[in-house]
C-alpha cells in the first residue's frame, strides 16, 4: 500500500461509511475503506429498523439480495408502569406494499451485505485494520495510520465514520469526545423463537413484523427509552439511557433490561425464546446543538461520529446512510470540477447536508434533548404512573361513580405536578416539538 | 423487583458472545489511585459488561476481556486522565453475530 495514493480513505465500514464508501467508488473515485472488525458488522449495533428510501437512493435494487428480516406493518408505543402500560398502537394493511418503507435487519449480516456491494463498486476494503492517528501536514489531513504498518497511508480525502465512539476524530482536535449528557448507552439482546411462534404473539402473517418503543418506570426516572423489535425468527429487545444518568444513578444497565424483560408486558411475548447475544453499544443523543465542525482541510465527517442522530425518532442508520452518500456525492463534485480537497471546497458536503432531512430534521428537535434531560424524572416516571393510573381508574368498574374517578385522575395528576407544572411542561414539549 | 432480577448474573450473558482476546495487551487501562472518583466508582455497577470491580483496597480495577468496546468508560472518565482508551488491535476484542 506504501506509495500508493487514494482520492479517499474512509474509516469504518458501518452505514455512514458503507455509503460514503459506495458512492465515491461507484463513480470511479479510488477509494479505500479501514474497519476495524473482523468482518464489516462485527462491532456493530443497531435495534434494527432500516429505513429503505435512503438506502434506495443508493442501491435501487437492494431488495434483491439484501437480508432483510421483515417488513413492519405495526407500531405500539408504550408508557409503561411497574406493572401496566398504556400505549397507542397503529397497524395498516398499507404497509404490506410491493416496496415497504422499513424493515428490520441484523446488523452483523446486513454490514456484510453492504460492504460487498462497496467492493463490487470497486473500492479496496481491508478489515481487521485499526486506523490510529491521522496524518496532518501544516494543518491539512493528507492520510492516515494504521495498527498494520507505521506508514502513513495518503489520500485527498479523509471521510471520518468511525460511529458514536470515534477516536480519531477527536484525538486530531477535530471534535471533542462526546460527553456523557450527549451520548445514550444500550444494552441489546437478541431472543430466538421459531417463526410461527412470533407471527402468532404479535398477529403477523408472512414477512410482517411488528415493534414495540417503550418508555416510563422501566428507565426507574432516567431519560430512556426500551424498545422490541420482530426479526424473522427472533426477537431484538434493548434498553437505552443517557450516560449521565447512568453515572448519575449508579443503575446498572443489565438489571435495567432484565427487569424490562420480566414486565408483566413484555415477558410472555418472549417465553421460552433462546438468547444467543448480549451487545452494548453508545447512542448519540445530543441532536442539533451537538454537531461537531463536519469539514476541514482534507476531512469530513459523517453519521454518528457527527452525531447525526435523530434520538426522538429512533432514527440513525438513515441519517448514517444519508449523509454517507451526500459527503460520497460532494468529494466526487470537487473531484470531477478539479478542485482541491480544501476546507473551502469541502463546505459543500454541508450545504448539500443543510439542504437534506437530516439537518432540517435535527434542527426541528433542537430544544427536545435539553427538555427531557433536565426534567427526566417527570417524563420517565410521574407521568406514566398518571397515565397507568388513570387508565386504571377508566376501565375499573366498581361502583364508584365515573365522576368521582375522573376527580381522582385530574387531583393526582395536580398533586403529583402542580397546575402550574402540568401547563409548564405541556408548553415546553409542544414548543421542542414544533 | 423481582427476585430474578437481582439473582442475575452478567457473567452468563456475556458467555453468550464471541471474543478474541489479545493476551497481555489490554485495550483499557485504570490509572493507579488511591481513592476513586465518583465517576470511576460509577463504572463498577454501570459497565455493561461488569469489566470494572473495586478491590479490597477500595480501588477500582478493570478486567477488560468481556468488554464490548461500548465506549462509556471512555466517555465518563478519559478526560480525568483515570481511564486510558483504545481500541483494540484490529480483529481482535468482541465479535457480534448478530449486533
Ligand atoms: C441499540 C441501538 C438501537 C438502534 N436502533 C436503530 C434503529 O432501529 N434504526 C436506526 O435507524 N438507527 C438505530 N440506531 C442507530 C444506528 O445504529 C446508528 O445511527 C448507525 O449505526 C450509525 O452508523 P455509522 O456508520 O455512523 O456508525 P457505525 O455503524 O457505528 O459504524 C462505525 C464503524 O467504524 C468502525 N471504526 C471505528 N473506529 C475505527 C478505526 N479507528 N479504524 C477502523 N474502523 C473503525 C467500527 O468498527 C464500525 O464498523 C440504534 C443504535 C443502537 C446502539
Ligand atoms: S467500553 Fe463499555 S464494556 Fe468496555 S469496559 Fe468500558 S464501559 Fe465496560
Amino acid at each position: 500500500m506504501s506509495g500508493e495514493k487514494f482520492d479517499a480513505i474512509v474509516i469504518g465500514a458501518g452505514m455512514a461509511g458503507n455509503a460514503a464508501a459506495y458512492t465515491m467508488a461507484s463513480r470511479g473515485l479510488k477509494v479505500l475503506q479501514l474497519e476495524r472488525g473482523e468482518y464489516p458488522g462485527s462491532k456493530n449495533v443497531q435495534g434494527a429498523i432500516m429505513y429503505a428510501n435512503m438506502l434506495e437512493e443508493i442501491i435501487p435494487n437492494f431488495r434483491d439480495d439484501a437480508p432483510l428480516e421483515r417488513h413492519l406493518v405495526e407500531q405500539r408505543f408504550w408508557m409503561m408502569d411497574d406493572t401496566s402500560h398504556v400505549g397507542i398502537q397503529y397497524r395498516s394493511d398499507d404497509f404490506n406494499e410491493s416496496t415497504p418503507e422499513r424493515y428490520t435487519i441484523i446488523r452483523a449480516q446486513f454490514d456484510r451485505w453492504f460492504s460487498r456491494k462497496v467492493r463490487e463498486a470497486g473500492a479496496t476494503v481491508l478489515c481487521e485494520t485499526t486506523a490510529t492517528e491521522l496524518a496532518k501536514e501544516g494543518g491539512k489531513v493528507i492520510g492516515v495510520r494504521t495498527d498494520r504498518t507505521g506508514d502513513v497511508i495518503l489520500a485527498d480525502t479523509v471521510v471520518l465514520a468511525e460511529g458514536a465512539n470515534g477516536l480519531l476524530g477527536a484525538r486530531a482536535g477535530l471534535r471533542q469526545t462526546p460527553t456523557s449528557e450527549s451520548v445514550a448507552l444500550a444494552v441489546k439482546e437478541i431472543h430466538f423463537l421459531p417463526e410461527d411462534v412470533i407471527d402468532q404473539r404479535f398477529g403477523l402473517h408472512g414477512n410482517e413484523g411488528c415493534v414495540i418503543e417503550a418508555a416510563g418506570t422501566i428507565s426507574r426516572g432516567m431519560a430512556g427509552l426500551a424498545f422490541l423489535y420482530t426479526n424473522k425468527e427472533s426477537i431484538s429487545l434493548g434498553i437505552g439511557c443517557l450516560v449521565s444518568d447512568f453515572a448519575a444513578t449508579c443503575e446498572s444497565p443489565y438489571e435495567l433490561l432484565e427487569a424490562f424483560k420480566n414486565h408483566p408486558s413484555i415477558k410472555h411475548l418472549i417465553a421460552d425464546s433462546e438468547v444467543k447475544e448480549y451487545a452494548a453499544h453508545l447512542i448519540p443523543e445530543g441532536g442539533f446543538k451537538a454537531i461537531p465542525p463536519l469539514f476541514g482541510d482534507g476531512w469530513v465527517v459523517v453519521g454518528d461520529a457527527a452525531q447525526l442522530n435523530n434520538a426522538v425518532h429512533r432514527e440513525g442508520s438513515n441519517l448514517a446512510m444519508t449523509s454517507g452518500r451526500i459527503a460520497g456525492e460532494a468529494i466526487f463534485e470537487v473531484k470531477s470540477c478539479g478542485g482541491r480537497m480544501t476546507k473551502r471546497n469541502l463546505a459543500l458536503y454541508k450545504t448539500m447536508l443543510d439542504d437534506s432531512f437530516v439537518i432540517k430534521d435535527l434542527k426541528k428537535y433542537k430544544d427536545m434533548p435539553a427538555l427531557l434531560h433536565t426534567n427526566s424524572r417527570n417524563f420517565f416516571m410521574t407521568y406514566p404512573k398518571l397515565m397507568s393510573e388513570a387508565s386504571k381508574n377508566f376501565m375499573r368498574v366498581d361502583g364508584t361513580p365515573k365522576i368521582e374517578n375522573e376527580k381522582a385522575t385530574t387531583a393526582a395528576f395536580i398533586k403529583a405536578r402542580s397546575r402550574w407544572g402540568l401547563v409548564s411542561d405541556a408548553v415546553r414539549l409542544a414548543l421542542a416539538w414544533r | 423487583m423481582t427476585v430474578a432480577v437481582t439473582k442475575l448474573r452478567v457473567e452468563d450473558k456475556l458467555f453468550q458472545n464471541r471474543y478474541l482476546v489479545d493476551p497481555g495487551r489490554p485495550h483499557i487501562k485504570v490509572r493507579p489511585h488511591e481513592h476513586p472518583s465518583a465517576n470511576l466508582l460509577a463504572l463498577t455497577r454501570i459497565c455493561p459488561a461488569k469489566c470494572y470491580e473495586l478491590n479490597d483496597k477500595g480501588q477500582v480495577e478493570i478486567a477488560a476481556d468481556g468488554c464490548m468496546e461500548c465506549g462509556t468508560c471512555r466517555v465518563l472518565c478519559e478526560a480525568s486522565g483515570e481511564v486510558m482508551w483504545n481500541y483494540p488491535r484490529g480483529g481482535f476484542g468482541v465479535l457480534f453475530k448478530f449486533g
